[in-house]
């Protein structure tokens, strides 16, 4: 039974058909890779399943909901969390503030009982400031805590907004160009931590251009060529595929 | 009713709709070339009608309007100079706030200068009760002054954004300010002088209209929120449906006191903008896409 | 903590009681009536703190809701209804105690609704009108969002200055007191000074806890989210249109709130109450206290409300705020009370609990 399964799914911007009929599924506690070269519909399929963009026709169901549709804050209540390619971290707001506000599904206060002061709401809130240091912990950037998150280090917002997404508890995980702007080792680290979070048993569905992370830590990968799906194999046949080679290279002018 | 009062509406009403045409075409081509929303655009209007009616004590009146004129849109460059320039990449709350700040300084000032009272320039020819007759209606000479100076202003800022290097210039800026800077166009000078136009046709018009409605110092305020609406209308950025937008307003605002008392009538243009907003925000006659061909 | 979070709100009220203090021992009683006044305009100032400063909705037309409370608790408590005595809907009001009759000026009858039920049927008619402008408002950003608020407080203008039931230029006057409790009453009467100082300033220390339990808590961090991205925070499972929404509605009332109580202190209440140079005023205030700085707004707030009131820009009074507004825009536009200025002064630190939150 898949976590996440994606079927005919359509877009159309004007005259551009972004996203043709596209489906596929994604298996509980696996990391399903999305590749293709630029332009080849894979942000726009993350917006889609994601909520932000609604199809124009197509299904998306998710742990066993259809969710093509649904708002955006309703996707995310139901489990699923993601990161932004250019990273959308909260300015203004400390690091493990960011984090906390992915805790913002798994706490109750509304206006007014966070207005009163309730007990009940300032034990809710210590509860989350415990929880987002413990994922700062698990990331291993525990004594950044309190800089504010914009003020600190491209890598480190990087791992920040994964933080805040981790603090969701998610059964799905987008990644949008998580390795975007990382040096090699940077990258490595990454794909351990990626690897490390998968091991938890939250499933990844990620979008990378870095090859080499990609083919390490993937179970499986997509690849897309505008807007339409040209393969979808474990990582050692996808490498040997003759349509994405000639998608990614060109053809031989033998 | 009568067709002749039916006529006097409508000739009414699109008199009010070119004005509030042209203070949009002012809004339009300030919002191409920098993304801003200039609000105190109606105070161009206001000044451009009080610095002439103060002209016209010491000089013939073509002087007078063309010395006002000039001397709005030095206020208008250095407005843009002074407070706008070196913003660096202000937030669009903190321009907002800015150019509200501005419009009523603005007005304070003229306050301060003019005192509350109304004023107004003589007709341009004949008197406030001369008439033409075109077949078996009336028009004031003055109404065919508005028509014909905004037509007339209309027509150069085509001639000048189609034609002229400097008007092609504007149009790279406000499509692409980047590319224009990488072309040799200075993007900071593009931006002084739509602020420039914008306040030149804008006091003409403020001369234009002052023997008819009479310019306070606060004229100026219910003006913007008119412009605004009409530019809004049409699709921001778009000047051609501005003017058609404005005439529809006008019209329907004229025509709006036999349905509702007169004191509400400032009512009717921001019901229409809070609807428009709602429901259309790129305006009858624009659409996203149309958004971004902008012309002027 | 939660003790050091009280902190402030200890310190203001010893502050309250310190000018009343100061003030009686400078034998210039008379400031009271200017400070209650401007204590009453702080309820708007620091509702539109929360929504502009922590939420990041501007709003130019503020005044309108101040003035929908105003207005309508001030014209159910002088429309008189005495001719209807005997007829249906006010026989029936009569008999569930929600009028009072009573006799005006000039000995004729009177029959009005009572000061608490007009209060109550204010509230509740700002908290209908703020939905129903907010749902469709919020969805607008930027200039947009600045143009339709602007509208919607010009529209209130226009109406309470068009409309002879509500008094047109004149407004409404010879509004009658609010009786509260135990013997309060909200009253402009000098003999009553203290006590409305008191009662002004109890108002408004009570908003201040609600106000500064919300920022600490997870609505506030929502509402910041929002501001600060809200594509992310949509993302993060907030309802980020319901935030938007409630937060304006949750202004709205408190500047109505404001509204009633002033206009039941003054006796009356005019259209320049709506007017957009209001609007614009409290935006100024909220502009130099910080944005997101409640504290910094309430200050400034209380400082140029009370100048104003007292007369100290005479006739430039517009212009005063409209060129604060400026200058803090073009230089300061993180506002002059800065909250990482204020975050420095020792021991405030940990005073507001959490470092990262203004």
């Amino acid at each position: 039974m898949s976590l996440l399964e994606v079927k005919d799914l359509c877009k159309r911007f004007g005259g551009l058909q972004a996203v043709g009929n596209v489906s596929f599924a994604v298996a509980p506690g696996s990391i399903k890779a999305l590749i293709g070269p630029n332009g080849a519909g894979k942000t726009t399929l993350f917006n889609l399943i994601f909520g932000i963009l609604p199809p124009d026709s197509g299904q998306v169901w998710f742990d066993g909901a259809q969710t093509d549709g649904w708002k955006p804050h309703q996707v995310a209540a139901a489990g699923m969390a993601r990161t932004f390619q250019h990273i959308r971290l909260f300015p203004k707001m400390s690091a493990w503030e960011n984090i906390a506000v992915g805790r913002h599904v798994h706490s109750r206060a509304g206006f007014l009982s966070s207005m009163l002061g309730l007990p009940w709401t300032r034990r809710e809130q210590r509860a989350v400031r415990d929880k987002a240091l413990e994922i700062m912990g698990f990331l291993g950037v525990e004594d950044r805590a309190d800089v504010e998150a914009t003020s600190l280090a491209y890598g480190q917002q990087r791992i920040i907004e994964l933080g805040r997404a981790l603090a969701c508890e998610p059964k799905l995980l987008l990644l949008d160009e998580p390795a975007a702007g990382l040096n090699m080792r940077e990258t490595s680290e990454m794909a351990k931590l990626i690897a490390r979070i998968r091991d938890t048993g939250i499933t990844v569905l990620l979008v990378e251009h870095d090859m080499t992370l990609v083919m390490n830590i993937s179970d499986e990968v997509l690849v897309l060529s505008y807007g339409e799906k040209i393969a979808d194999d474990k990582p050692l046949a996808i490498q040997k595929h003759p349509e994405v080679i000639k998608v990614y290279l060109g053809e031989d002018d033998a | 009713m009568s067709l002749d009062l039916l006529f006097q509406y409508l000739v009414a009403g699109i008199t009010y709709g070119t004005i509030y045409a042209i203070v949009a075409i002012g809004f339009n081509i300030i919002y191409n070339t920098t993304g801003i929303i200039n609000f105190a655009q109606g105070e161009f209007v206001m000044l451009g009608g009080m610095l002439g009616v103060t002209l016209h004590a010491l000089l013939p009146m073509p002087l007078a309007i063309a010395g006002a004129v000039i001397a709005t849109m030095l206020v208008g460059a250095l407005i843009e100079m002074l407070f706008i320039r070196w913003l660096r990449r202000p937030s669009v709350l903190r321009l907002i706030i800015i150019t509200i700040g501005l419009s009523i300084a603005i007005r304070e000032l003229a306050l301060l200068l003019w005192g509350e009272g109304v004023r107004a320039l003589p007709y341009f020819t004949g008197t406030a009760v001369s008439s033409l007759s075109i077949g078996d209606v009336h028009i004031s000479p003055q109404v065919l002054w508005v028509l014909g100076l905004s037509a007339v202003m209309v027509a150069a800022l085509n001639f000048i954004f189609a034609r002229t290097l400097l008007g092609r210039q504007m149009r790279a800026c406000a499509c692409n300010r980047e590319a224009a800077q990488l072309c040799g166009i200075s993007a900071k000078n593009m931006v002084t002088l739509s602020f420039v136009l914008s306040a030149g046709i804008g006091a003409l018009a403020g001369c234009a209209i002052s023997p008819i409605t009479y310019v306070q110092y606060d004229s100026g305020t219910s003006l913007a929120i008119k412009g605004f609406t009409v530019a809004i209308l049409g699709g921001l950025g778009n000047s051609m449906a501005a003017i058609a937008a404005g005439l529809l307003l006008g019209i329907l605002e004229s025509f709006s006191i036999w349905v509702m008392p007169a004191a509400y009538k400032d009512v009717i243009a921001i019901s229409i903008l809070l609807l428009i907003l709602f429901v259309r925000p790129s305006g009858l006659f624009g659409n996203a896409e149309a958004a971004r061909l902008k012309d002027y | 903590m939660a003790s050091r979070r009280n902190l402030p709100i200890v310190a203001m009220a010893l502050v309250v009681i310190a000018v009343h203090l100061l003030a009686a021992a400078a034998g210039k009683p008379q400031y009271l009536t200017q400070l209650t006044m401007a204590g009453y305009y702080s309820l708007v100032i620091v509702g539109l703190t929360l929504l502009m400063g922590y939420t990041g909705q501007i709003s130019m037309g503020h005044a309108g809701f101040f003035a929908i409370g105003g207005y309508t608790s001030g014209l159910l408590t002088t429309y008189n209804l005495y001719s209807q005595n005997g007829e249906m809907p006010v026989s029936m009001l009569r008999s569930t105690g929600l009028l009072v009759a009573g006799k005006d000026l000039y000995g004729a009858d009177l029959l009005v609704v009572r000061p608490w039920a007009a209060c109550v049927v204010a509230l509740l008619v700002t908290l209908g009108i703020a939905y129903l402008v907010g749902k469709p408002v919020l969805k607008l950003r930027g200039h947009y969002l600045a143009m339709a608020t602007l509208g919607f407080g010009t529209i209130v203008y226009k109406v309470v200055l068009g409309s002879s039931v509500l008094g047109a230029a004149d407004g409404i006057s010879d509004i009658p007191a609010f009786p509260l409790f135990a013997g309060l009453a909200v009253s402009g009467k000098s003999v009553l000074r203290t006590q409305n100082y008191y009662l002004a300033w109890a108002l408004v220390l009570v908003a201040m806890l609600l106000l500064t339990n919300l920022i600490h808590s997870r609505v506030g961090r929502a509402l910041r989210a929002i501001h600060g991205a809200e594509d992310a925070a949509d993302a993060m499972g907030v309802d980020t249109s319901r935030y938007k929404l409630n937060m304006f509605v949750l202004s709205a009332v408190l500047a109505a709130l404001g509204g009633v109580f002033l206009t039941h202190y003054n006796g009356g209440i005019g259209p320049s109450e709506a007017s957009i140079m209001k609007s614009v005023r409290y935006v100024a205030i909220v502009a130099v206290g910080g944005m997101a700085n409640l504290w910094g707004a309430l200050i400034m707030g209380v400082l140029l409300n009370f100048l104003s009131l007292r007369g100290s820009f005479g006739s430039y009074d517009d212009a005063v705020f409209g060129l604060i507004l400026l200058a803090i825009m073009l230089f300061a536009p993180d506002g002059l009370l800065r909250a990482e200025l204020v975050r420095r002064l020792p021991g405030l630190r940990r005073g507001f609990g959490q470092k990262g939150a203004p």
